[in-house]
């Protein structure tokens, strides 16, 4: 697999207005994720670290500095051009799950290929064949609310997977879980790391979790302080 | 597909909110139901004065004094039985022309009485007028010529004054003075909410003396050529104004009552369909309202479509397509609820309703037009949402 890196940012900033205030809430983040990688992104509440993953994910846009995704120069791309990108190359695993209620599971885990143009029987054979492998092959035409909130998490990574992606972003996945639940789904994603090699991006408040990456970025306010994998450490 | 998930996914919305969805549904329901409706009365009530100004017989000019354009008023009559004859003399025929002066007036029967209208005719109208007897006979030449006090009643003047028994060889009392009832026509019908059936002829000279006045009201003329009509009308608007001069008349053709009948009915159809349009409106205004809170109500479904790669435009359609359905389901049940009504005004009323496909077409392509416009709005709205904001919403 020698492809490039899967997301390359140099010196990204974001700022939010506010009320005629501006917010600086990255300022200057330079890193680059690559193939395979397995990062925990690590730092205080409110350093950015949501904001860094939507970003990576191609969810927002830059205020400053240039986001390379897949290849791409998210700057020169148009919303529908994005919309793609993201199709292609990101999942997202969200903290609140966000699967669509009143769906299925399989619907719920077949909904990006929706978007790719995929036809309805397909759609449906790879997302029980995805389902399959996060171990919910018996939970197919269950509704959100009739599954656990580990099952939920497990359909949402699922739909993340569906695609194929190169960059799985997962944002506190585990931060509506108890521990038990929390640690059986931390497992599923490193498992998926490893067999499919889908990179990993994780933001964790547990410096357990954040221990067993093979790198750890830290941020605060708005910065990198530290990265492993610059510091010569295990990683890419 | 994508186009395919978006119509399942708003059918989905319409059922989950069902209540609120046909609640919503309800103005353009009875804004389509009105239209339909309406136009189905308008339409009916066109078509049945056609048939009766086309019933009164064919190639047929009325000539009455005064201009026929809308807005002047009715002038007096000055034409008199002289004029009568000389229109006879243009026509060259006096069995093609007929006249009438008319007057409501009680009639009685006993102890029975029919207000009622009573014409003065000459015993040519049944030719002009394709009038067909029921019983007896009609007015003759000589009961013209000498003024005999005979008449001639409407079906239903016969059956109020004679409820059990034979009219024909009866006597009634017209404004204090005795005829004797000689014959009964078959009856026409209703129309336009007036009982065409409600009317007693009697010889023009016997109704002059009854109203003391020599004047007759109006003229009229079964032309014997149908393409110079126009011709004759001409010739005998010049004969009358030879005679009355300084008083205007006109001829007017059964396709010229047609003309001026239609346009106002057509402009009346169009008005009402125009009121009820406005109600088609108001049910727009609903729908979008609505579809504003719908988008409120899915921000973080739009926010995770969009994550998963939904362009702006795949959540635009989705939600115009949703818009649209529920105009379009309401504006179809409201055509159901306009045809059911049309056909039971139909049945049950006099009023006369012919349901149009035309007015089905476009009371369906409004609707859905409705949708379109009313959905484009908060369908902008959802497509151009921030997904991470969206993500984050409660
Ligand atoms: N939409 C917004 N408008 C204004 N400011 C924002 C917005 N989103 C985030 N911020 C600010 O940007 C900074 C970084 O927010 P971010 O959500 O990335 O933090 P975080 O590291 O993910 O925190 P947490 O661990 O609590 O999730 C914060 O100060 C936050 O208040
Ligand atoms: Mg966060």
């Amino acid at each position: 697999m020698s492809r490039g890196p899967a997301i390359e940012a140099f010196d990204v900033s974001r700022t939010y207005e506010l009320d005629g205030v501006s917010v600086p809430a990255l300022r200057g983040v330079s890193l680059t994720v690559g193939a395979g990688d397995y990062v925990a992104l690590i730092g205080p509440s409110g350093s950015g670290k949501s904001t860094l993953m939507h970003l990576l994910g191609g969810l927002d846009r830059p205020s400053g500095g240039r986001l390379v995704i897949g290849g791409r120069e998210v700057g020169s791309l148009s919303a529908p051009e994005l919309a793609r990108l993201r199709n292609e190359t990101i999942g997202f695993v969200f903290q609140a799950f966000h699967l669509l209620p009143r769906t299925s599971a399989v619907d719920n885990v077949a909904l990006p290929l929706v978007y790719r143009g995929v036809g309805a029987r397909q759609r449906r054979e790879r997302a029980a064949a995805m389902l399959g492998r996060v171990g919910l092959g018996h939970r197919l035409h269950h509704r959100p609310n009739q599954l656990s909130g580990g099952e939920q998490q497990r359909v949402a990574i699922a739909r993340a997977l569906v695609t194929d992606p190169t960059v799985l972003l997962a944002d506190e996945p585990t931060g509506n879980l108890d521990s038990t639940t929390g640690a059986a789904v931390l497992e599923l994603l490193e498992r998926l790391n490893v067999e499919s090699g889908v990179a990993l991006v994780m933001v964790t408040h547990d410096a357990e979790v954040a221990a067993r990456a093979r790198r750890r970025i830290a941020m605060r306010d708005g910065v990198v302080v530290a990265d492993s994998a610059a510091d010569g450490g295990a990683g890419t | 597909m994508r186009l395919a998930e978006a119509w399942r996914v708003a059918w989905d919305a319409l059922r989950a909110n069902r209540m609120r969805s046909a609640l919503t549904m309800l103005g353009v329901v009875i804004g389509v139901a009105s239209v339909v409706l309406l136009v189905a009365i308008g339409t009916g009530t066109k078509q049945r004065v056609e048939q009766q100004v086309e019933g009164l017989g064919s190639n047929l000019l009325l000539v009455v004094p005064g201009r026929l354009d809308m807005g002047s008023a009715p002038a007096l009559s000055p034409l008199t039985l002289q004029d009568v004859d000389a229109v006879g003399r243009v026509v060259g025929d006096p069995n093609r022309v007929a006249v009438t002066v008319a007057s409501g007036a009680t009639v009685r029967a006993g102890n029975r009485e029919d207000f009622t209208t009573v014409q003065g005719v000459l015993e040519t109208t049944p030719t002009v007028f394709a009038r067909e007897l029921g019983r007896g006979r009609y007015l003759t030449r000589a009961d013209v010529d000498t003024g005999r006090r005979v008449a001639v009643l409407g079906d239903a003047v016969a059956r109020s004054l004679f409820p059990d028994r034979e009219a024909v060889g009866q006597q009634i009392n017209v404004a204090g003075v005795r005829f004797r009832v000689i014959g009964v026509f078959t009856p026409l019908g209703q129309s336009l909410g007036v009982d065409r059936d409600d009317e007693v002829h009697v010889p023009v000279t016997a109704a002059q003396r009854l109203y003391g006045t020599q004047r007759v009201d109006a003229i009229a003329v079964k032309a014997p050529d149908r393409e110079r009509i126009d011709e004759l009308g001409d010739r005998i608007v010049a004969e009358l104004n030879g005679r009355h001069p300084g008083t205007e008349f006109s001829a007017v053709t059964q396709e010229q009552i047609l003309g001026v009948l239609g346009d106002i009915l057509g402009i009346l159809t169009g008005v009402l369909a125009a009121i009820a349009g406005i109600s088609l409106l108001v049910g727009g205004v609903g729908v979008s309202n609505i579809m504003l809170v719908s988008v409120r109500e899915r921000t973080r479904e739009i926010g995770l479509r969009k994550a998963v790669g939904a362009r702006p435009r795949d959540i635009g359609v989705q939600f115009l397509l949703e818009a649209v359905l529920l105009t379009s389901v309401g504006g179809l049940t409201g055509m159901a609820l306009g045809v059911g009504g049309a056909l039971l005004v139909a049945a049950l009323s006099p009023i006369p309703a012919a349901v149009t496909w035309w007015s089905l077409a476009l009371a369906f392509g409004v609707s859905a037009a409705v949708g379109i416009v009313f959905g484009v709005v908060p369908a902008q709205r959802a497509g151009r949402l921030d997904p991470v904001v969206a993500l984050r919403a409660e």
